[in-house]
């Protein structure tokens, strides 16, 4: 239960934050044929586009509004009818996803009404589908983002159908990486059920060679399907971000859901089997019983390396809790955690405290911490203090393969109690012979004495 | 927009130094370089983006941008610009501003966040980046830094390029009016010397400046200031008692170069590092002119004499490329690096160029491109992805060079491909640069993993080859797929293939 304390900073440095329009547009990036938009100037859109290819090696489809002075003052309804009529020209997505920034947001665009006016002066735009998402950059982060994205496609596109009882909506925070989702499906499949992942960026940024060249996104949760939710019989939601558009799929289709606040762990897992099971009436595969003890036996392996390490750890707060809870479970302890944005998950978190701040706040708990955890713009403090990063999260833009990084799941609980370990197993320091000398004192004592005349005589001679 | 960022933008526009600008009507320079974007079809950078990116590289002061989290959050820590000392540059510092902030005004803010700079970290100065944000509500971050200065002693920069203002471009030339308005001219140097020059417009990406720097030292000629890569901010604000200016390839920050004419009666050249004949062109204007600005006249001939013996060295170990490489053909897709420079170096290890974008250069630019190439050259003005897609496809280029954006255009062709931009890891300029990026092309090309991943699937259903196979390749029909896996089989269960069952 972690007491959350605010830093009463003017100025952030190194920051941990990013934006939420950066968090939707990786929400839009799981709907298949689907071209995100940011409602703002060139740059908005050319900052978070460097990130995404950046960390997940891809072309990333991410458009603009364009926004200049004077459509800044006058407005951005020109831009927002310009936009759609070109890309539905040139990429003819199925879905368009516009989401506002702190430019247009500042000036007060009604994006909303906006639209309602462009449908009727643009039937030719009937056969494509709208989501927005109101996403200031100057309030929360790119969690938040992502959350009030997948709440909109919810709320936009899912309408109630008759009930499916071997189906099941996963939703998936942002902080679940293309592999996490294939393997929570393959789990959720394991039981006989079929599942609809929303957003699904195991689809579109999973690293694959499509066979021809597309504007749009290559694969993710196809409008079909996002309708098809609300035939579910069930909701998954994975994170606490997540919660709203469970919420919203409640509201909308009467889907029941249960919350799991992280997948990463044992108990956890075993909760979610166990919620599985009731739902399809299996028992849980021997696959997943086998992994569990392999789990177990890695926790069991990794415990030497990783108990009473003190961990310096930076992420956004459902990642954070993941994270965290398992190196907790494991032994170590959270000396100083950093979030970005308020969030309940905080509350679970077994740390004395979490700082909403950034990574000179992470760099100053970490002075005499083990480990440090946090994203690649945490090199340079663990350069600093020489100490050992364990990279998670978003940007991860130093290392190659983060799309296929499983951190969900027996499996991958396990996989990450082998990363920490190792890192940790790194730190050992190996010892010399000469690595314990003597005292000169006790090298004097321990001399033998040159000759076996009196004491007085040998001082005089030396 | 204030309405003295418009009057700086439009004296931005009349840059008399600018011949794209002067080759336009009274009218359309009026208009400005900022093409008017297509919403829903625009990509790039925003003038904010820019200034940033030419100011960034100084290495000991700290950039503070002041604006909601997206702005620093979001574009932090993603150069490789090298610094040989500090590393402040690279700390990412910004107001993150909130609501409350964009109701009241973020200018507390601001100027707490300065104090807390100064206080915790003293680099000898600050420059403040105004935001799109930031600049709609009215801060004023001029008066800001002007009371900051007074208050805390050190200089405190406005760099007024709020995103909105227009495009990357514009953005580097409103960076140039910051170090213009507030820092060139305000020290005064501790010595000056006949051989001093400032070179404007690089930024030792990837350390490249010091690929250049030894030919410099070994001449006597002393590098004042680089505006900006691995720049200090004392040698930048004694940089008007340079005796010449060299302007490096892109025109983003021409406006330095001319004002500091105009004031200072400092001549400039434009020269470029890239290719080797460029680079022993720059090292003949920059003798050139220091003679002629008062230096003794045996540094012309110490000039030819290294560049005889750098060519020489040059080519001689570029030589060893010339036959593999001879006959690949190249796509070029370049952003400001001045393609014909490239065209260049890459002729001269015998590559042949399928063509090359032009669409930030000049009609001198394009003039040269023809003259190397010839009347054939195919110049492309505006290509899209797919279309760069479909030409590695149907194997029209052996190898891309390009900048990130595109890589995967060409990745995702199973096509080669090197980065020739900014988030590039090895240095290209001067003579060792061209060396190095043959040597990377050979590589890039030579890699058998191109091999590999054209490979279509044994049991035929990666049918889609994209036309990238060798035609000698063996096509995978169904037949061949079975009779394939059953060998496996057999060979994994110790059996010859007859026995194998069916």
């Amino acid at each position: 239960m972690a007491h959350v304390v605010d830093i009463k900073k003017a100025c952030a440095v190194n920051p941990l934050k990013m934006s939420q329009p950066l968090g939707a547009s990786l929400a839009f990036l799981g709907l298949d044929a689907c071209m995100p938009v940011m409602h703002g100037s060139q740059g908005c859109t050319s900052f978070g586009l460097v990130l995404l290819v950046r960390h997940f090696k891809e072309a990333i489809p991410l458009q603009t509004t364009a926004m200049n002075e004077v459509t800044s003052i006058l407005g951005g309804y020109d831009n927002i009818e310009a936009a759609l009529l070109n890309i539905r020209k040139r990429a003819a997505p199925h879905i368009i996803a516009i989401c506002s920034t702190g430019l247009t947001e500042t000036k007060g665009d009604d994006v909303e009404g906006y639209l309602v006016t462009i449908r009727k002066r643009h039937p030719e735009l009937a056969d494509t589908e709208i989501v927005y998402a109101s996403t200031p950059d100057y309030v929360g982060g790119f969690e938040d983002g992502y959350r009030v994205a997948v709440t909109a496609i919810v709320r936009t596109l899912v309408k109630p159908l008759p009930r499916q009882t071997d189906q099941v909506t996963l939703l998936p925070g942002s902080h679940l990486s293309p592999a996490d989702i294939t393997e929570l499906r393959e789990i959720i499949e394991a039981f006989g059920l079929s599942v609809i992942v929303l957003p699904d960026v195991s689809g579109s940024l999973d690293g694959h060679i499509p066979p021809d060249w597309r504007g749009t996104t290559l694969g993710g949760t196809s409008l079909q399907d996002i309708r098809a939710a609300g035939a579910s019989a069930l909701t998954l939601a994975v994170g606490e971000q997540t919660r709203e558009a469970a919420l919203a799929l409640q509201d909308i289709a009467g889907t029941p859901f249960e919350m799991f606040d992280r997948l990463t762990g044992l108990e956890v897992n075993d909760r979610f089997l166990q919620c599985l099971s009731q739902l399809s009436g299996r028992p849980v595969p021997a696959k997943y019983r086998r992994q569990r003890s392999q789990l177990l036996d890695a926790m069991l392996d990794g415990h030497f390396y990783t108990g009473g390490i003190k961990v310096a750890m930076a992420a956004e707060p459902d990642l954070l809790l993941a994270v965290g809870s398992l190196l907790h479970e494991m032994g170590a302890e959270l000396r100083c955690c950093v979030s970005t944005t308020k969030s309940a998950s905080h509350a679970l978190l077994p740390a004395p405290t979490v700082i909403l701040g950034d990574l000179e706040d992470l760099e100053r708990g970490a002075a005499d911490c083990d480990l440090i955890v946090t994203h690649s713009h945490g090199r340079q403090a663990a350069e600093r203090l020489d100490k050992p990063l364990l990279r998670i999260g978003f940007p991860v833009f130093d290392r190659v393969g983060n799309a296929h990084r499983c951190l969900v799941g027996y499996r991958g609980t396990m996989a990450l109690i082998f990363e920490v370990a190792n890192l940790m197993i790194d730190q050992i320091k190996h010892h010399h012979a000469d690595d314990w000398p003597l005292s000169p004192e006790a090298l004097r004592a321990a001399a033998p004495v040159a000759t076996p005349t009196p004491t007085g005589l040998a001082v005089a001679s030396a | 927009m204030s309405t003295l960022l418009k009057a700086r933008i439009a004296d931005v526009f009349e840059e008399p130094g600018c011949d794209k600008n002067q080759g336009k009507s009274e009218k359309e320079r009026k208009k400005g370089c900022t093409a008017q974007l297509a919403p829903g079809a625009a990509a790039g950078g925003c003038a904010f983006d820019g200034a940033k990116i030419a100011l960034q590289p100084i290495a000991d002061v700290a950039h503070l941008v002041h604006g909601p989290i997206a702005c620093e959050g979001n574009s932090w820590d993603n150069r490789h610009s090298a610094s040989s000392g500090p590393q402040i540059y690279r700390t990412g510092f910004t107001t993150d501003i909130n609501e409350l902030d964009v109701i009241y005004g973020g200018e507390k803010r601001l100027f707490k966040s300065i104090r807390e700079i100064l206080e915790k970290y003293d680099p000898p100065a600050v420059f403040v980046y105004q935001t799109c944000v930031t600049a709609l509500i009215g801060d004023d971050i001029e008066a800001v830094c002007q009371r900051a200065s007074e208050k805390f002693g050190k200089p405190i920069i406005p760099v007024n390029a709020p995103g909105f203002a227009g495009i990357k471009n514009l953005g580097n030339k409103l960076g140039a009016e910051a170090l213009l308005d507030y820092v060139i001219g305000t020290v005064e140097p501790e010595f000056t010397t006949p051989y001093d020059i400032n070179i404007i417009g690089e930024y030792n990406l990837v350390g490249e400046l010091w690929q250049v720097k030894p030919l410099l030292d070994a001449l006597g000629i002393r590098i004042l200031c680089c505006m900006a890569g691995d720049g200090r901010y004392k040698e930048i604000a004694s940089a008007h008692r340079a005796k010449v200016n060299m302007m490096v390839c892109s025109k983003s920050m021409i406006n330095i170069a001319t004002k500091m004419e105009k004031r200072w009666g400092i001549p400039y050249f434009e020269g470029s590092f890239y290719g080797i004949g460029d680079m022993s062109d720059s090292l003949r204007q920059i003798a050139r002119l220091l003679v002629q600005q008062g230096a003794p006249d045996e540094l012309l001939g110490r000039t030819e004499r290294l560049i005889a013996v750098e060519e020489a060295r040059a080519y001689q170990r570029i030589e060893q490329y010339k036959q593999r490489l001879s006959g690949k053909r190249v796509l070029l897709i370049t952003g400001g690096v001045k393609s014909w420079s490239v065209v260049a170096a890459l002729q001269e290890a015998g590559l042949e160029i399928v063509g090359t974008s032009v669409k930030k250069s000049t009609k001198e630019d394009k003039q040269k491109i023809k003259e190397i190439m010839g009347d054939d050259a195919h110049m492309i003005d505006n290509m899209t992805p797919r279309e760069m897609y479909n030409m590695l496809r149907d194997a029209r280029a052996d190898i891309m060079l390009s900048g990130g954006r595109s890589q995967f255009v060409a990745l995702k062709a199973r096509m080669p491909w090197l980065d020739i931009n900014q988030e590039r890891y090895h240095p290209y300029a001067g003579y060792e640069g061209m060396v190095e990026l043959v040597s990377q092309i050979d590589r890039a090309l030579s890699n058998p993993v191109w091999q590999q991943v054209r490979m279509p699937a044994p049991w035929g259903d990666d049918g889609e080859t994209l036309g990238a196979v060798a035609t000698s390749a063996p096509q995978a029909t169904d037949q061949q797929a079975t009779r394939f896996l059953s060998e496996v089989a057999a060979h994994a269960l110790g059996l010859v293939p007859e026995e194998v069952p069916a």
